[in-house]
Order: C-alpha cells, then sequence, then structure tokens
C-alpha cells in the first residue's frame, strides 16, 4: 500500500473548527451548482473554515442526513461533511468529520444500494458503489492530510459526497432505465 | 398463432390489470412481455400476447372503454423470434431544468452514431427533469458519443453521462 502513513481522523472534532457553525440553504437540482466540478479548496483558509463549520451545523439539522456536500450548500468546492453515527446499516463509523479535496484512492468490493440526496429530494435510485473504500484528503482549519479506510454504508456516503464536489449526483450512476424511484418516504 | 400488440391507457383506479388480464384469460391470450406502470396519476400497460384474432380481442376489452377513461388498442404484429443484442450496453443518465426537446436531441446523437436504445424512462418532479436509458452502442463508439452527448447537453442546458451498463451476473 502506497500513500501516506497516517491513518483515521486523529481525534478530529468539528469543535477543533473554533467557529460555530449556521444552517444554511441547502439547493436542489437542478441547480447548475450541483453539476460544476469544485476546485480545490485551501484548508485552512477561513473562508473554508467557516464553510466546514457550516456544512456540519446544516447536516446536523437535517433529518436522516449522513453527508453534505459544499455545492449543496451552492458553494463550488471540494469539501463535505459526513456523519453516519446510529445508521443501522453502518459497520466502520468515524463519527463526524469534513474532508476538503478528499479523492477515492482504492476502490472494491462493488454493491448495489438504495441512495436519496437532499438535493433530488423526490427520488431515490439504485446505484453500485465500493463497500471497501480508502480515501485521501485533508482537515480543514490544520489542514493534515489523513487517509480513511472505511466500508459499508460510509463507504457509499463517502463516495456520494465525493460526487458532489466532481460535479456528479446519484442520479449519473443509476444502474438502469428503472433504476429511479418515487420517493415514498421522506425522513 | 396471432401474435397481438396491445395498449391500455387511463386514469388509475385499482382494478386494471385485473380487469384487462381477465379478458385477455377469458379469450385464451396468452400474456408473454409486459409493463404496466403508473405515469402521472395514469395507468399504462403494454403488452405482447399471443392467441385470439385481434378483432376478437379489441372487441372483448372494448367493455372496458365504454365508460371513457380507458383506452385500449390491440394490433396484430409480426413475431420476430426475440431481437439479440446488436452492441454494447451502456446507460445514458440526463438531468437538468426541464424543456422541450432533451429526449430528442440525446436520443438522435444515440440513433445517429448507430445505437439502439432498449429502455428509457423520463421524470418530471418539480423542474428537475430526469432521463434514463438503456442503449446498445456499436464496439468503440462510447468515447465519441459520450462527446456529442455533451455537446448537445450543454446547448440544452442539461447534465449528461453515458457509462457501461453493469454487466454482472450472479
Amino acid at each position: 500500500m502506497t500513500g501516506p502513513e497516517y491513518a483515521g481522523l486523529g481525534g478530529w472534532t468539528p469543535e477543533k473548527l473554533g467557529v460555530p457553525g449556521e444552517v444554511r440553504p441547502v439547493v436542489t437540482a437542478p441547480e447548475p451548482v450541483l453539476s460544476q466540478p469544485g476546485p480545490e479548496v485551501d484548508p485552512t483558509s477561513a473562508e473554508v473554515v467557516r464553510l466546514a463549520a457550516d456544512l456540519v451545523a446544516t447536516m446536523r439539522v437535517s433529518p436522516g442526513c449522513v453527508g453534505l456536500a459544499a455545492p449543496q450548500v451552492g458553494v463550488s468546492a471540494q469539501v463535505f461533511a459526513v456523519d453516519v453515527t446510529g445508521h443501522p446499516k453502518a459497520v466502520t463509523v468515524h463519527g463526524t468529520f469534513v474532508l476538503c479535496n478528499a479523492r477515492v484512492v482504492e476502490a472494491s468490493r462493488w454493491k448495489a444500494g438504495r441512495e436519496g440526496c437532499m438535493s433530488v429530494p423526490d427520488l431515490t435510485g439504485d446505484v453500485k458503489r465500493a463497500s471497501r473504500l480508502v480515501v485521501e484528503g485533508v482537515l480543514p482549519g490544520t489542514g493534515e492530510p489523513v487517509r480513511l479506510v472505511t466500508d459499508g454504508f460510509e463507504a457509499r456516503a463517502l463516495q456520494h459526497e465525493i460526487d458532489h464536489c466532481a460535479g456528479l449526483l446519484f442520479l449519473d450512476r443509476v444502474a438502469g432505465a428503472h433504476a429511479i424511484y418515487q420517493r415514498k418516504v421522506y425522513l | 398463432m396471432n401474435e397481438l400488440a396491445i395498449t391500455v391507457i387511463g386514469r388509475d383506479r385499482p382494478g386494471i390489470v385485473a380487469d384487462v388480464a381477465e379478458v385477455l384469460a377469458r379469450l385464451g391470450a396468452n400474456l408473454t412481455d409486459s409493463t404496466m406502470t403508473r405515469l402521472r396519476g395514469h395507468f399504462a400497460m403494454t403488452l405482447i400476447c399471443v392467441g385470439p384474432a385481434a378483432a376478437d380481442l379489441e372487441a372483448a376489452l372494448a367493455p372496458l372503454a365504454a365508460d371513457g377513461h380507458l383506452l385500449a388498442t390491440v394490433r396484430a404484429v409480426t413475431p420476430d423470434g426475440g431481437s439479440e443484442p446488436t452492441g454494447e450496453p451502456y446507460v445514458l443518465a440526463v438531468h437538468g431544468a426541464d424543456r422541450m426537446g432533451i429526449v430528442a436531441a440525446m436520443t438522435r446523437v444515440l440513433t445517429d452514431a448507430g445505437g439502439n436504445v432498449t429502455d428509457l424512462s423520463t421524470r418530471l418532479t418539480g423542474s428537475l427533469y430526469v432521463v434514463v436509458a438503456e442503449v446498445e452502442l456499436p464496439p468503440g463508439v462510447s468515447d465519441e458519443v459520450a462527446g456529442r452527448l455533451t455537446r448537445v447537453a450543454a446547448e440544452l442546458g442539461v447534465g449528461v453521462s453515458l457509462r457501461p451498463a453493469d454487466t454482472d451476473l450472479l
């Protein structure tokens, strides 16, 4: 295995951002920002730190939300928050975290699963994702590089959010013509 | 044996499938391939049957349409003995603000490249329009088709992706 020697989040929590997050409005498709690849960011900039805190705050007030990416609050940037804590399908759980400039470095054991999205509130879809995943990125605030090894539901959430940062929605990856469904249950 | 193409569409209510299937069974029409789904409050059935004469089946379905809420058509078709795949399978996904001509423009690109749409569904939810199509493309043209789709999508202000279909079998 190549890459950095560090593993996990090193005890990072959103409180280390040092700023209170504010809830931002979530945009929905067909808002163009959702289809634009976001640029890499300077993770130490005050703007990115504030964005990271706002993503966490917005994710926390949104029922059932396990991840939120910058384009979903109208900002084209490679920043997202994830928290699958307590989700019944989650196996490995890293708690609440925000990653900047994240990329998938290893992906295997592809499995189909149903996905929804706050930015596509009326539809769900069947999407194949890697259930074993290694992601590298940097933490907002410190800019410290991290390498996350995860699986299952957290891996799916990470791939969904990394896609958002690349301007992709789950709609771009649905399995076929009958793999999109009208949402029946809203959390 | 007659092969028949049947369509039934009308305002959705419980019992449309049962009513139509009962007529088919009574006349000895064997239901082979079909899709039956609800589209924005309308129920749509597209069926292929083998059995009776088209005129007999049409007459038998007529009472179902008598209240004006259902439209049923029956047409004799030539059995083609099943269609073989003509290319490599891809999934096309398009999403964006609804506007006229999205399906027309995207499928024309596929057709011009020798592609064949084998399944397609669309959804309009709010102002979001989503098209997902399963397509067979001749070998070696997918990159060029993806490029053309991207250019046409940009003109329409929508996003497009073309990916190889998952052909994994258990």
